[in-house]
């Protein structure tokens, strides 16, 4: 077990290095000088545009720079702002718990009620069945974005019954964190809600056809007893799994409706920070989101290794 | 799973449609037709675009500023800087569909070149290329997209490209898993013997099985890839000038408390061009599966029904049975009631609206104490009578005629609640293949815990007490150890001996045991064989036992039931059988038993060719 968690930590290092290293020469593809008008303006002297590029470190090599980096993520060092001359990890601090929040609301909403919608989907049949399939196919068809919109639209602006904007940190108050992450996040997890709850049904009606199943019915198990014990037990794992895969597809959409929503989280500083030309602001937010696409993989496969016996005992 | 239990609408329908051309059948479904109209219409619309614009996209006619839809020159409005709503909705098409475009060929091309050769040739490659695959899917696409725009400027195309690329992982996956499962098959192998170049086998077999997939894929691709550029858009990162759904929505965000409607067009075309791909996507994925949907009780109910006529179909729903009061046909009135008396009992099994006959007409006892073989060979509805008997019957299996009593407490038709109370309590049952029938996640000793208290009011303490004694009873040497094995760590031997264990554990009146000794090595056969004759004799319970094995049926049986094509040819004693078998097909099949058979004359043929 300990070499198998040792093992998936190690993949995660290598794909944090693969993905910010190729960022790091993407962004400075253009060249040193490039990257200083940018930041002074098209009309600035060469003499400007040289010590910049000097302050900024920027004649340095590729992989030195990089390398610098690199070594300052162990000292928690993720630079300086080359806009505000800030430090990244200052500027993040404010805006991790934001976009953390958003996307732990997120995992929540999608997992609860995905495999609540799915298990009644499975043992109910019927109307209730086809109407969730149905809708899973509408909010699967429309991007979380859009959805936004319509939410924005009709929850706050007509309705009133949640802030359309801004963001109050859960160290403030609980309601008033909940009422701000409410409609985001919704938003964001609807259209994974009903995909996930349409693929924990069918990964129940397989499981409910297995043999075992079978069995423990002919010893007198309550249905209850088999669907909670038995069957959701063993369709844990792939559900487990594609609840990875869907949270990591909704980063993305999560970003936008940051946007939507004016929550100052990771996603809106990153975008900022692009159009400002601030590389090293832009790398903090990559930085974080591989980070947590790591982590979310890392988790998926601990999970299930320890839900699956013959990964846990060898 | 016996193949006899093995009858579910599914699997067959799903065959014949892939040959018949995936098309055909996608066009009968209408919500897949639907969408195919819808995007003809928009592909029409990006092509012809230019000659069907009311105004320029980008003309400004300041006095329609925020003008309200239907009430000017401008059908739909005009939006903030006073531009035709609709004329901006049109010009936008083009660069959506290029998006869509450029992003499935860019996956396409990239995903199943890799995925053919990865699954075709497997190796270096295929090791190579799943580490890669698999490490692009831990790149946070879009924060890349943004930063391709803000900070390279790179244009749409370049950065749907990128885009493309960054989801082509999925397209690998899919592609890979499809080509080696089709590279393991029989008949490629036998093209690959008979010397076929590889090209050759590639083109006729592997093309074809993910061509479908594959369409699937980019539908969802082109949806997703429409939707992300349009999300770009939105956060204001497309070409300036360019008119675009997302910049639209954009515009009409900045509106919202001005003029919420003009939200309602963008998001309406971003919407219809999405789903029409998505619904497209799923239209072909239910169309290659087949999709099930279990009816409702009530309907079920309604439609069997109706194939059956009214009278039988008041009896049960297959495993699902309801409160429907079982009209019994004839009480018994003997002064010995028989353990199990089975009564003209009929099976069935609907698929497409007709009906198929797996039980007919079957009728036998068994008397307390009294161990009764059914034989006949796979699919003679054996196992099927066995299920109908614990309730556990499939759902789509139907019981539409017939009588089970227990003691003469008829079964059909009795409510879930009360059979729970009867199985494993009053009936138990030792399936056929060992190891399927122990739950992988829990070890042998929890499984057998909750069979017990779910029967008894039995402590954690008392349960588990039992269990241990059941393991030692039947015959396993550490049961300490085997109690807290699971099942993966246990043979299959020890794994029937478990369930045997599981079965026995609450004194049932009545065992069926399904062939349990068929999945076995030939040495632990007559073991269990043993094991079960012995508690037999202990506890006194009837056994119904199947197999297709006369041995077993000599070794074990007082009576003996011969079944074919789910009806009973033949019943008698055993011994009464074997010296006179009276139909045909109990001859064939006491013919076919390797014991009593003279040997054979191959070797003797051999001989003779020797010679």
């Amino acid at each position: 077990m300990l070499t198998y968690v040792a093992r998936r930590l190690g993949i995660g290092v290598l794909v944090f290095v693969a993905v910010t290293g190729i960022s790091y020469v993407l962004y400075h593809v253009r060249g040193a000088d490039s990257i200083a008008y940018r930041l002074l303006g098209a009309d600035a002297r060469p003499e400007e545009v040289e010590i910049k590029v000097h302050a900024l470190g920027l004649d340095r090599s590729l992989p030195e720079q990089y390398a610098g980096w690199f070594g300052g993520l162990f000292r928690g060092d993720l630079g300086e702002s080359f806009v505000s001359n800030q430090d990244v990890t200052a500027i993040m601090s404010t805006r991790v718990p934001v976009t953390l929040s958003l996307i732990a609301a997120t995992l929540v909403l999608t997992l609860v009620f995905s495999v609540v919608l799915g298990v009644w989907a499975a043992t109910r049949g019927g109307v209730v069945d086809r109407v969730i399939q149905v809708v899973s196919v509408i909010v699967s068809a429309v991007p979380g974005y859009w959805l936004a919109l319509v939410l924005v639209i009709v929850f706050a602006l007509n309705l009133g019954l949640f802030p359309a904007t801004g963001f109050i940190p859960i160290t403030e108050t609980f309601g008033g964190w909940l009422s701000t992450i409410f409609l985001p996040s919704i938003a964001i997890a609807l259209g994974a809600i009903f995909s996930l709850a349409v693929w924990v049904r069918s990964s129940i009606i397989d499981m409910r056809r297995q043999d075992f199943v079978r069995t423990l019915r002919s010893r007198g198990l309550s249905p209850r007893s088999i669907m909670y014990r038995h069957v959701l037990r063993n369709a844990a794992p792939s559900i487990v799994q594609m609840l990875g895969l869907q949270i990591i597809a909704l980063l993305g959409g999560a970003i936008i409706v940051e946007r939507i929503f004016a929550l100052p989280g990771i996603g809106q500083m990153s975008l900022d920070a692009g159009l400002a030309g601030d590389i090293p602001v832009v790398l903090g937010g990559v930085a974080f989101f591989v980070v947590v696409i790591v982590i979310i993989n890392i988790a998926v496969d601990l999970i299930n290794g320890f839900l699956n016996p013959k990964v846990r005992i060898s | 799973m016996s193949a006899d239990a093995d009858i579910t609408g599914r699997a067959i329908a799903a065959e014949p449609i892939v040959r018949r051309g995936v098309f055909r059948a996608l066009l009968r479904n209408p919500l897949t037709a639907a969408s195919l109209v819808v995007l003809a219409l928009f592909a029409v619309i990006a092509i012809i675009q230019p000659w069907i614009l009311p105004y320029p996209p980008n003309e400004v006619n300041l006095r329609l500023t925020n003008a309200a839809p239907f009430g000017s020159d401008y059908l739909l409005g005009g939006d903030n800087y006073g531009r035709d709503i609709l004329s901006r909705l049109i010009a936008s098409t083009r660069g959506a569909f290029q998006a869509a475009a450029v992003l499935s060929v860019v996956a396409v091309v990239i995903g199943t070149t890799a995925g053919l050769i990865a699954g075709y040739y497997g190796r270096v490659f295929d090791s190579v290329a799943s580490w890669l695959f698999s490490a692009i899917m831990a790149v946070p696409a879009v924060i890349i997209l943004i930063s391709l725009y803000t900070l390279l400027g790179v244009s749409t195309t370049v950065a749907m490209a990128v885009f493309g690329f960054l989801v082509s992982p999925s397209m690998f996956w899919m592609v890979r898993t499809l080509t080696r499962n089709v590279r393991n098959e029989l008949y490629v192998d036998a093209a690959r013997v008979a010397g076929l170049p590889d090209r050759r086998i590639v083109g006729r077999h592997v093309l074809i099985a993910i061509r479908a997939p594959v369409i699937l894929m980019i539908a969802g691709l082109a949806g997703a890839g429409i939707a992300v550029q349009a999300g770009l858009e939105f956060l204001g990162l497309g070409q300036a000038g360019v008119p675009s759904w997302g910049a639209m929505l954009t515009d009409a965000f900045g509106n919202i408390y001005v003029a919420p409607e003009q939200l309602i067009w963008p998001a309406v075309a971003l919407g219809l061009v999405t789903s029409a791909f998505t619904l497209i996507s799923i239209g072909v994925r239910d169309t290659l599966e087949g999709t099930y949907v279990k009816p409702s009780t009530r309907a079920r109910r309604r439609e069997i029904e109706a194939l059956l006529g009214s009278a039988a179909a008041e009896r049960t729903l297959g495993g699902t049975a309801d409160a429907a009061t079982a009209t019994t046909a004839t009480t018994s009135t003997s002064t010995s009631q028989p353990l199990l008396a089975i009564d003209g009992l009929r099976v069935a099994y609907e698929s497409g609206g007709s009906l198929t006959t797996v039980v007919d007409d079957v009728s036998f006892r068994v008397e307390k104490g009294e161990v009764v073989g059914v034989v006949g060979e796979s699919g003679s509805g054996k196992t099927q009578t066995v299920f109908a008997t614990l309730g556990l019957l499939p759902e789509e299996a139907i019981v539409a005629r017939g009588s089970i009593r227990l003691d003469g407490r008829e079964l059909l038709g009795l409510p879930e609640r009360d059979l729970l109370e009867i199985r494993g309590h009053r009936m138990a049952y030792v399936p056929q293949e060992p190891l399927s029938n122990l739950d992988p996640s829990f070890t042998v000793g929890s499984q057998l815990v909750h069979g017990i208290r779910a029967q008894s009011r039995a402590t954690k303490k008392e349960a588990r007490d039992l269990a241990l004694a059941m393991l030692d009873r039947v015959g396993i040497a550490d049961p300490l150890r085997v109690y807290r094995r699971y099942p993966h760590q246990i043979s299959g031997g020890m794994a029937q001996r478990v369930l045997i264990a599981g079965a026995v554990a609450c004194t049932p009146s009545l065992l069926l045991a399904d062939e349990p000794t068929t999945a076995l090595d030939v040495t632990i056969q007559a073991e269990v064989l043993d094991l079960l004759r012995d508690l037999q004799t202990e506890t006194g319970m009837g056994v119904l036992i199947v197999t297709h094995n006369f041995g077993v049926v000599a070794d074990l049986c007082d009576r003996v039931v011969v079944m074919r094509s789910g009806r009973i040819v033949e019943e008698g004693r055993v011994g009464d059988v074997f010296t006179r078998p009276q139909h045909e097909y109990t001859r064939m099949l006491l013919g076919s038993v390797l014991d009593n058979a003279a040997p054979r004359e191959a070797s003797a043929r051999r001989k003779a060719a020797h010679a």
